[in-house]
């Protein structure tokens, strides 16, 4: 799964330990034994990474219900 | 545990969905005559027709005489009067724009048959030879077919119907040969030994009387007619068979019989050349009883429609309207009371290979999960299936065999089970003798959603029963086990109540008093050495508390527990106190034993809430009357779909009796049943119990909790969230709203919480998870 999160620009979301801005950057998913590819907002510097609720809720959550019926 | 295959099979032969209609099993050659009526009652004629095609090779001669045995048997006789099938066919036959239905021919064979006679035996057995691609020679002595058909007179069967039939041979290939009389003398075209030499098999269809020409050929029987099977149709010589009314004279000429006597002669010449048993597997030949149930509850009595002119047969509307007065019988008991049944558009027959299919694929998408967990177990087909089929039976079978082999999707049940585990942890889980006593003749184990519900009634209660039984009144906390036995977590389930009972014998093993029906059933079918009792079956023998004042002029409407079905006593129980509360009762239509589920049954609302909406919507329409439950999700679930829903609880101890109250959400239920526990150390056992103070006031919008519900997340997990965000600061800065977004996952799921810091307090806005981990 290739996925793209484009932040609504007007966010500026801000690693709290790094006082780094999050930039979008590539990120892994992974589920059941199945990796995924994704780019998600991540902090330059920890690599903390977040996960926006419409993604976990939407198509994430539809791929791991798909996932868990292979 | 692998899933026993006979155990499948026996189960989806358990099911009677498929078994043939009366008409059809009364048929000896098993027209589908609710498929042909069917078509005719979608004005589709032509489709009929074809339907009686596939069965009759001459429809039009059977349309016009056969002695419709099919309409001896209907159903619609029960209800008014059978349906006039028979007249239908020809109808069929009349209307149909189509005249023939396209034979399917089978490759061709080698062997070459021989048929003596051109009666509807022998024609039978010419056209259904020929269709499977055997050479086919047809000898009539006369010099025409069908000879005694013809004599029947024009008005019974014209002889443009019988010569239209016939003309099928000519497209099948088949060799006529009139004027060639088959036996002996000088006159005759070939001896009976002649063809048997010249052909691979015979078939005699000698007429009533035509014993004679072959009697020193063939053995004969007492009645000095040719000696013939009556199941296989062979005769004293192996390549010879023989049927029609020289099988069944002296009975009258019977169209249908003749037609099945050719039918079932192919078999066995089908059978002679492939060397099988010529007798195997016939026991579904002919006319049988079939095991179908139809109800005909609710259908109207209807006469048979009649003919404006009867030498006509019927108009295309009588026969529309004749058609329209089939009940198309089938059974479907369990799918008309089950939603869940319904809601895969099947029947137990084909669920059950389909979870079998579901359940055997190793790389694939299991498409039959949904259905896997979608069932409430609770009993209810097993009690109106006419074969006692239980599905939940199956289900719960066939979830123990996916969990063993690890193929169950982890998220279905996840909460329950977790749930579960706080019900048999420590914060709830206890087991003690009454205060001040050292033993224990009874003990009372409420059950965990009595006790998230209903806390205070829970512990007024044990008042109660301290009052009342003499000896000690032990209490037990904790949960049956019921989510593990739902989910299919046997090995859990069994530890489960195995932990129970170990807690029980501490007590010295005393009388078990049960305020809930999934507990009594679990332990009653799973822990049989504990003496089970119902709470309610108690109270009826105790007497009720002094609270319980009777009600004037409150009428309700019992809806029964599906656990406690078949227990007629804890039924009888509640009713007994209802009585002595002074409440009316009005009996709901499906109760008792037919009660239906609430939809947490078998963890449903889990597994498939829009269906488990389907069940509690349909349950709270039955009566217009406020209900009364002795389960505490049942009221839950019923007042959380606006179903003013009494607990006999709620009548008994007098307070928290509000029937509109929506029951306490995920959260709450935690932590009702945390806080009874301390509540009872507490006052009970005068225990100095300290609680854990949060560091902070957790603020939770009503719009927070909705998504907390929907979502199934839990104010502890937004705890451990936010503990875990200020403890380390890991978290991020929205710096557009000044909010924090942060995140934990204890152990299979991420939660994640928008929250800010007030002071002393933290508001949360927004809080999801998700499965997945990320990195």
């Amino acid at each position: 799964m290739a996925y793209k999160v484009i932040e609504p620009e007007t966010r500026k979301l801000v690693c709290n330990k790094c006082q780094q801005e999050l930039v979008l950057a590539e990120a892994e998913a992974s589920y059941l034994g199945a990796k995924f590819e994704i780019e998600l907002m991540k902090c330059p510097k920890c690599g903390l990474v977040y996960v926006p609720g419409s993604l976990a809720t939407g198509k994430m959550e539809q791929v791991e219900l798909s996932r868990e019926d292979k | 545990m692998l899933m026993d295959r006979q155990r499948v099979r026996d189960r989806e032969n358990q099911c009677i969905q498929e078994q043939p209609p009366t008409c059809t099993a009364t048929c000896p050659i098993h027209v589908d005559a609710r498929g042909m009526i069917a078509s005719i009652r979608k004005k589709d004629f032509s489709a009929a027709f074809a339907i009686l095609n596939r069965f009759v090779p001459y429809p039009r001669i059977i349309s016009r005489i056969c002695e419709h045995p099919c309409q001896g048997e209907c159903k619609r006789n029960e209800v008014g009067e059978t349906i006039q099938i028979n007249a239908l066919e020809r109808a069929a036959v009349d209307y149909s724009t189509k005249r023939a239905s396209g034979i399917t021919f089978s490759s061709r064979k080698t062997q070459r048959i021989a048929i003596v006679g051109s009666g509807l035996s022998s024609l039978t057995v010419a056209f259904d030879l020929a269709t499977k691609g055997f050479s086919v020679v047809l000898f009539e002595a006369a010099d025409r077919l069908a000879g005694r058909l013809r004599e029947l007179g024009e008005e019974r069967l014209p002889q443009q119907a019988i010569d239209d039939d016939l003309a099928v041979l000519k497209d099948l290939s088949v060799e006529v040969r009139l004027n060639a009389r088959v036996g002996e003398g000088a006159d005759a075209a070939a001896s009976l030994s002649a063809l048997t030499e010249e052909f691979d098999a015979v078939y005699l269809g000698a007429g009533p009387d035509g014993a004679a020409s072959f009697a020193h050929e063939l053995a004969l029987n007492e009645g000095g007619r040719i000696a013939i099977d009556s199941l296989t149709f062979a005769t004293s010589n192996p390549k010879v068979f023989a049927g029609g009314s020289q099988r069944y004279a002296p009975a009258a000429f019977s169209a249908i019989t003749s037609m099945y006597d050719g039918r079932y002669a192919v078999l066995s010449i089908e059978r002679l050349f492939q060397k099988a048993s010529l007798s195997a597997n016939r026991d579904q030949q002919g006319a049988f009883a079939t095991k179908l149930f139809t109800s005909l509850k609710g259908i109207a009595p209807a006469g048979a429609t009649l003919m404006a002119v009867p030498e006509q047969g019927y108009s295309r509307e009588e026969a529309i309207a004749e058609a329209e007065r089939c009940i198309h019988c089938e059974c479907l008991e369990c799918v008309k009371v089950c939603e869940y049944l319904a809601a895969f558009k099947s029947y137990p027959k084909r669920y059950i290979r389909e979870l079998y299919n579901n359940y055997c694929i190793v790389l694939g998408v299991h498409m039959a999960n949904k259905l896997l967990n979608s069932c409430a177990e609770c009993g209810l087909c097993g009690t109106v299936c006419p074969e006692k089929l239980d599905m939940g039976d199956y289900i719960r079978y066939t979830r123990q065999a996916t969990v063993e082999i690890d193929k169950m999707p982890p998220s279905v049940h996840a909460f329950a089970l977790r749930d579960m585990a706080f019900s048999t942890g420590e914060q709830f889980a206890l087991a003690r003798h009454q205060p001040g006593h050292d033993a224990s003749r009874y003990v009372f184990y409420p059950g965990c959603q009595l006790s998230a519900s209903s806390p205070n009634q829970v512990f007024r209660l044990y008042e109660h029963l301290q009052q009342k039984l003499e000896g000690g009144v032990g209490l037990m906390l904790g949960c049956c086990g019921a989510p593990a036995d739902w989910s299919g977590r046997e090995n859990l389930f069994k530890e489960t109540i195995a932990a129970v009972q170990k807690q029980w014998q501490g007590l010295g093993s005393p009388q078990v008093i049960t305020a809930c029906s999934s507990c009594y059933r679990a332990f009653k079918n799973f822990a049989p050495t504990m003496p089970i009792e119902s709470l309610w079956t108690v109270l009826d023998q105790v007497g009720l508390p002094a609270s319980a004042t009777p009600r004037a002029a409150k009428t309700v409407a019992i809806h029964d527990a599906c656990a406690t079905r078949h227990d007629n006593g804890v039924q009888d129980s509640v009713r007994h106190l209802l009585e002595k509360l002074g409440v009316q009762v009005t009996e709901l239509e499906d109760n008792r034993s037919l009660t239906t589920c609430c939809g947490y049954g078998g963890l449903m609302s889990f597994g498939n809430p829009e269906v488990a909406e389907k069940v509690i919507d349909r349950r709270v329409q039955e009566s217009e009357a406020d209900y009364l439950t002795y389960c505490a999700m049942c009221r839950d679930n019923f007042a959380g779909k606006g179903k003013r829903s009494y607990h006999l609880l709620d009548l008994i101890c007098g307070d928290e009796d509000d029937p509109a109250r929506k029951g306490p959400g995920y959260s709450q239920r935690h932590e009702n049943r945390a806080k009874l526990k301390t509540r009872l150390l507490r006052e009970m056992w005068g225990e100095n119990v300290v609680e854990e103070k949060e560091p902070y006031e957790l603020i939770i919008t009503p719009e927070v909790a909705q998504l907390m519900e929907k979502r199934m997340i839990m104010v502890e997990d937004m705890r451990k969230v936010i503990a875990h965000a200020e403890s380390t600061g890991e978290k991020i800065l929205d710096t557009t709203t000044g909010r924090f977004l942060a995140a934990f996952r204890p152990v299979s799921v991420t939660y994640w919480v928008e929250y800010s810091v007030e002071g002393t307090k933290i508001v949360a806005y927004d809080v999801y998870s998700h499965r997945m981990e990320v990195r």
